[in-house]
C-alpha cells in the first residue's frame, strides 16, 4: 500500500518561541481513515497548517504520496483538499462563486467546476443557497460548504479540521455518511475532531498528539483493546434489592432503579447478567458510562500530578 | 495557470462591482466637485497654464489622481480583506504560482483603474469638450500607473495590521505627492528648488505624460517619464514578490 502521508522530524517553533510540535513522525497508508486527536493546543492545527502550505514549518520533511512538499509544493497542494477548523471564505460571496473561484485557483474549467459544484451543493443540501451570499448560512450549512469546497478538486487526500464543529446530530450523521462513502471510494481522509466518538467510529488508525509530541499511533482496533475495565450502567424497571453480591466484578446501587458495573477485561458481560438474574434483578437496558477512545484519551494526554 | 489568473481578477472585479457606490460612484461626485470649483468658479480667473485653459489644463490631473486612488485602493482593499477573514488561504492550499497571485491582484487594480478612470471621463465630457491628443502615450502612461500604484497597495496590504494601516499610506504619503506633483499646476510656475524636488516625486512624471497624451504639453521627456515608471515598477514587483513568498504577515 503506498503510503498518502510521511512526515518525519517535524518541528515548529513560533516567533514566541512556543514550540508547537517537537520533531513528529507520522505515517497514513493510502485509502486509511486516519484519526489526529489531541487536546485543544497539541499541534494538530499546526501540523495540518503546514501538512497544507499554511505555515512554515522549522525542520522536517512532509512528503504526500510519496512527492516532498519542499521541492513539489504545487503538486502536493493539488493532491490536497482541506476543510479547516475556522470559517475562512469570503463571507460576502454567494456560496456558489465561492466553490467555482476555488476550482479555478485549481486551474479547473469553469463549465467543469459548475457541474461539480451542482453536484457538491445538493449533496450538502446546499443547493436552494447556492445564489445567496455566504454570510446568510448558518453555522452548520457554513461547514457544509468548506467540506464541498475542500472537495471540488477532487484530492487524493482529505484533511478535516474540526469537520462536525457546531453541526447538529442529524447532518453530523449525514456527514459521517458522505465522508465513509469517500473513504470507501479510495480517498485518504485524515480527521481531527474532539468528538471522540466520531473519531471512533470513522476511523481505522489514529495518532494521538500531546504537547507537540506523538504520545501514540496505532490502529483503533488495537488502542481500544488497551481499555483495561468497562463502566456500564444496568437499569430496571422494578425496584432493586438492597443488598446484591458479587464476585467477578465491582457493583455499586446508584439509585433504587439503576446499578453501576465495573467490568475487567477478562469478564464476561453474560456471566455479570446471570449473576444479577441469579439474585431476582431483571436488567431492562445497559448503556456504557463512558467512552473507551476517552478513557484512554485522558489516560495518554493527562499529566501525572 | 490562465485558468487561476482569470479567477483571481474576475473574483476581484465582481468585488468591486458589487459595492459600486461604494467604489465606483464617489469619484464621479468627487470629479464633479473638482470641475466645478477649480475649473469653472476658479479657472477663468486663473486663465491659461502652458499655453492651455485652466479648465482643459486639469483634466488629466483629475483623471491620473482617480487612477491612481482607485488602483491603489482596490489592491490593498482586497488583499487586506482577504488576510483579515482569511480567505487568502483559499489561495495559499491552491497550486497557484505566487507571481501569478500577484499578477491576479495587481490585474484587479488596474481594472478598477480603467473602469473608474473611463467613467470620470465621461462625467468630465458633460462639463467641456475636448479630444485626445495622442490615444497611444495617454493608454502607455495609464497602464504604468495604475499598474505601479496596484503594486504599491498590494506591498502596503501584505504590511497592514489593521484597518488604519491601510489607510494611512494613502492619507499622509500618496495623496501629498499626488498634489504635489503637478496635478492641477505646472511645475515650471515653482521656484527652481522646488521644481528640481518635484523632480525626484514619481506622480510628477506621471502627471506630465498624460497630460502630453491628452492635450500635448508637457515639461518632461515622454521617454524619460517610461522609463521611471518602468524602473518603479519592476523595483515594486520584485520587492511585492519576495514579500508574498516569504509569507511575511501571511504565514507564519
Amino acid at each position: 500500500m503506498q503510503v498518502a502521508l510521511s512526515i518525519k522530524n517535524l518541528q515548529k517553533i513560533y516567533a514566541n518561541q512556543l514550540h508547537a510540535l517537537k520533531g513528529i513522525d507520522l505515517q497514513v497508508e493510502q485509502g486509511d481513515f486516519f484519526a489526529l486527536l489531541g487536546s485543544n493546543g497539541a499541534g494538530k492545527t499546526t501540523a495540518i497548517g503546514i501538512i497544507c502550505g499554511l505555515l512554515h514549518k522549522t525542520h522536517g520533511s512532509v512528503k504526500i504520496l510519496g512527492l516532498d512538499q519542499d521541492t513539489h509544493e504545487n503538486e502536493v497542494k493539488s493532491l490536497i483538499g482541506l476543510m479547516p477548523q475556522e470559517f475562512n471564505f469570503n463571507f460576502f460571496e454567494p456560496v456558489e462563486e465561492i466553490l467555482i473561484n476555488q476550482a479555478g485557483f485549481h486551474g479547473i474549467k469553469k463549465s467543469t467546476a459548475k457541474a461539480r459544484s451542482d453536484i457538491l451543493l445538493k449533496k450538502m443540501e446546499l443547493w436552494d443557497k447556492r445564489l445567496d451570499m455566504a454570510k446568510s448560512l448558518s453555522g452548520g450549512m457554513k461547514r457544509r460548504l468548506m467540506l464541498a469546497r475542500a472537495l471540488i478538486h477532487q484530492p487524493k487526500i482529505l484533511i478535516l479540521d474540526e469537520p462536525t464543529a457546531g453541526v447538529d446530530v442529524e447532518i453530523r450523521r449525514s456527514m459521517w455518511a458522505y465522508l465513509k462513502e469517500l473513504n470507501s471510494e479510495g480517498m485518504t481522509i485524515i480527521l481531527t475532531t474532539h468528538y471522540l466518538e466520531e473519531a471512533e467510529s470513522l476511523c481505522r488508525n489514529i495518532a494521538i498528539l500531546n504537547e507537540g509530541e506523538v504520545v501514540e499511533q496505532t490502529s483503533m482496533k488495537k488502542l481500544l483493546a488497551k481499555v483495561s475495565h468497562q463502566v456500564l450502567i444496568l437499569e430496571s424497571s422494578s425496584v432493586l434489592p438492597k443488598n446484591i453480591t458479587q464476585e467477578k466484578f465491582t457493583c455499586e446501587r446508584l439509585d433504587d432503579y439503576s446499578l453501576q458495573v465495573v467490568l475487567e477485561a477478562d469478564t464476561n458481560i453474560t456471566d455479570v447478567l446471570q449473576n444479577l438474574s441469579n439474585q431476582g434483578v431483571s436488567v431492562d437496558h445497559v448503556r456504557s458510562a463512558q467512552n473507551r477512545l476517552e478513557t484512554l484519551f485522558l489516560c495518554l494526554t493527562t499529566k501525572d500530578d | 495557470m490562465w485558468i487561476a489568473y482569470k479567477t483571481i481578477v474576475i473574483r476581484d472585479v465582481l468585488r468591486f462591482s458589487r459595492i459600486w457606490v461604494q467604489t465606483i460612484f464617489p469619484p464621479i461626485i468627487t470629479t464633479t466637485l473638482y470641475l466645478l470649483i477649480f475649473g469653472g468658479l476658479m479657472g477663468e480667473r486663473i486663465g491659461q497654464m502652458q499655453g492651455v485653459d485652466y479648465m482643459h489644463y486639469i483634466i488629466p490631473g483629475i483623471i491620473l489622481m482617480t487612477v491612481i486612488t482607485n488602483s491603489y485602493s482596490n489592491t490593498v482593499m482586497s488583499f487586506f480583506l482577504s488576510k483579515f477573514n482569511h480567505s487568502i488561504e483559499e489561495l495559499l492550499v491552491s497550486p497557484v504560482p505566487y507571481w501569478i497571485i500577484l499578477l491576479g491582484y495587481t490585474s484587479g487594480g488596474v481594472v478598477r483603474g480603467f473602469v473608474v478612470g473611463c467613467c470620470v471621463l465621461v462625467t468630465t465630457s458633460f462639463f467641456v469638450e475636448f479630444e485626445i491628443n495622442d490615444i497611444g502615450i495617454t493608454f502607455v502612461t495609464f497602464l504604468l500607473t495604475a499598474i505601479l500604484f496596484s503594486l504599491a497597495g498590494f506591498i502596503n496590504a501584505i504590511y497592514a495590521k489593521s484597518f488604519d494601516d491601510v489607510t494611512i499610506v494613502p492619507t499622509f504619503i500618496l495623496m501629498p505627492m499626488t498634489y504635489l506633483g503637478g496635478m492641477f499646476y505646472s511645475i515650471d510656475i515653482l521656484p527652481q528648488f522646488w521644481q528640481d524636488v518635484s523632480k525626484f516625486n514619481p506622480i510628477y512624471y506621471m502627471v506630465d505624460s498624460f497630460r502630453l497624451g491628452f492635450l500635448g504639453v508637457s515639461t518632461s521627456d515622454f521617454w524619460t517619464s517610461v522609463s521611471v515608471l518602468l524602473i518603479m515598477i519592476a523595483i515594486l514587483a520584485i520587492v511585492a514578490f519576495y514579500l508574498l513568498k516569504k509569507g511575511v504577515n501571511i504565514k507564519t
